[in-house]
């Protein structure tokens, strides 16, 4: 544990010596406050049309739940699958052009508390960022009057789906020693991970109800409906563990091969 | 103490070393000499259990690295040939994180740094980035990094390349000193460097060990460099001859 700790403290310090975490928090959420903009002016407008053509049932179907926050939750995931690759991508590789893997791999900490450590401190920024993110939700419960449980499923949904493609990124960064190939590898691979439920749509039988579980949207939009179910708590949890324990196996084999 | 026995490693078509075997003792300081591509680096590489060997075994204080890597390398300080450091931190820091990963408490951390940075010469760049220190300075904080746990087994891969000649003879009067009690193997290209500061030379040539002895017997009649020029061409011949054989069979 306190191995995972030292490793972990190692890794954010490095995040923030350098201006990459800076840049990377900036880009996340000038993006997502662009979004956010977007989907309210785009609210208030319809609101005024309905409001002017005086039809209280179209505008009661107006809510800024379906609207506002899930919409900008969805394009926040979106924006993720993006930054993720760019906070795994030095993890291991940098490690191995620089030699510091030599000192590591031959202190006295097992494999798993490496692995561990490197993603605690990811996961540190990660968080950071969805946790600044909430500040859009809290604008909204300021000036608006949303649905709370459901802004609370969607922001847990969200940062459930950090984790997992952080944990994503760091096993496909394991791979490799060369930043470039560990940023796409994770994107692609994040990325179909994302998309793969177009593909159960297309398909019948038993390969679509699996490939409906094996979809990170799928289990993504039962939060985004504010309900908190612990089977898709397990889903993540199950990338997340499967990432955590491959990337502990790949970093292994490469020292014992 | 170390015994490395019958150790081959197989870089997929390239066999880096094949069957090397040699003991060192505590209270030894082993030189292991051999020209560029030789193997040393591959064979401290397997001894600290930073890769796995394709064969053999190396034994650290009876602890079999690939059976009981943990029991060795918590015995173990190694200074790679290339400075393992995190350009973005600065030289204490640094030696912080690399004792505390060596498993050192908070105290011991605070009195080993005074020493490492008394010893290593690192007074002025404390607070400097690694990234921005001059070679001389970076091996010196690869060193202070290998020595801060105070390790009963030192594997340093050319310790004294880049440093300043004052720094040269005060970092080899001080493996001198840590040597009378720990195991120390040292690769070096300097012959007079092994002259001053080792106890036992194994050379090695293309991946085998064609030399290992005491230093005083080597040196009795001949200097090291007849000795070294002499074990490597002898084997490049023998190398040569054995390689006609094997085609004359074939
Ligand atoms: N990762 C690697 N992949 C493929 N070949 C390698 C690798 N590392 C080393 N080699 C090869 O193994 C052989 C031994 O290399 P090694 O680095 O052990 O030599 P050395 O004795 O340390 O040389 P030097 O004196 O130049 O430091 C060389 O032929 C080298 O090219
Ligand atoms: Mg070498």
């Amino acid at each position: 544990m306190r191995n995972v700790l030292t490793i972990a403290g190692r890794e954010i310090r490095s995040y923030f010596a350098s201006p990459v975490a800076y840049v990377l928090i900036a880009a996340y959420l000038a993006l997502a406050g662009y979004f956010f903009y977007a989907l309210i002016t785009a609210f208030n407008t319809s609101l005024q049309i309905y409001s002017m053509m005086r039809n209280p049932e179209m505008l009661s179907r107006f809510n800024l739940n379906e609207m506002v926050i899930v919409p900008l939750l969805h394009n926040m995931a979106v924006l993720l699958i993006f930054i993720v690759p760019a906070i795994t991508m030095r993890m291991f590789p940098e490690e191995k052009r620089s030699g510091t893997y030599e000192l590591l791999l031959t202190s006295p900490v097992r494999v798993g508390e490496i692995v561990l450590g490197k993603f605690a401190g990811g996961l540190v920024l990660v968080l950071l960022m969805v946790g600044l993110s909430s500040f859009f939700g809290v604008l909204l419960l300021l000036y608006g009057n949303p649905e709370v449980p459901l802004m609370v499923a969607g922001y847990l949904g969200l940062a459930l789906m950090a984790m997992a493609f952080l944990a994503i990124g760091t096993l496909i960064s394991s791979f490799t020693d060369n930043v470039v190939i560990a940023y796409v590898g994770a994107l692609f691979a994040l990325l179909v991970l994302y998309t793969i439920g177009w593909l159960g749509e297309t398909i019948q039988g038993a390969g679509a109800a699996v490939i409906k579980y094996a979809s990170i949207t799928e289990h993504f939009q039962t939060l985004l409906k504010g309900i908190i179910d612990t089977r898709d708590l397990a889903y993540f949890v199950t990338v997340l563990v499967i990432g955590i324990f491959l990337t502990q196996r790949s970093v292994e084999s490469v020292r014992w091969r | 103490m170390i015994e490395v026995a019958k150790l081959s490693k197989r870089y997929g078509d390239l066999s880096a070393i094949r069957d090397v075997s040699f003991t060192a003792q505590p209270g030894q300081i082993l030189g292991f000499l051999g020209p560029n591509g030789a193997g040393k680096t591959t064979t401290m590489r397997i001894i600290t259990g930073f890769m796995p060997a394709t064969s053999g075994t190396v034994r650290v204080d009876g602890f079999d690295v690939f059976e009981q890597s943990a029991e060795v390398r918590r015995r173990i300080g190694y200074l790679p040939e290339n400075p393992p450091l995190y350009n973005d931190m600065a030289a204490v820091p640094y030696l912080r994180f690399a004792a505390k990963l060596k498993g050192m408490g908070r105290s011991a951390i605070e009195d080993a740094l005074e020493r490492v940075v008394q010893t290593c010469g690192l007074g002025g760049v404390q607070s400097r980035l690694l990234g921005h220190l001059s070679k001389g300075f970076r091996q010196r904080v690869g060193l202070a990094q290998a020595l801060i746990h105070d390790p009963p087994v030192l594997i340093l891969d050319e310790p004294t390349i880049g440093l300043d000649p004052r720094q040269i003879i005060e970092i080899r009067s001080l493996i001198r000193t840590l040597g009378t009690q720990r195991t120390v193997v040292l690769s070096t290209h300097i012959l007079p460097e092994v002259s001053q500061v080792c106890d036992k030379v194994v050379i090695i040539n293309e991946g085998r060990v064609v030399l290992e002895d005491q230093l005083t017997n080597l040196t009795r009649t001949r200097s090291l460099e007849e000795v070294f020029i002499e074990a490597i061409s002898r084997d490049t011949v023998d190398g040569a001859r054995a390689a006609t054989a094997a085609e004359e069979e074939a």
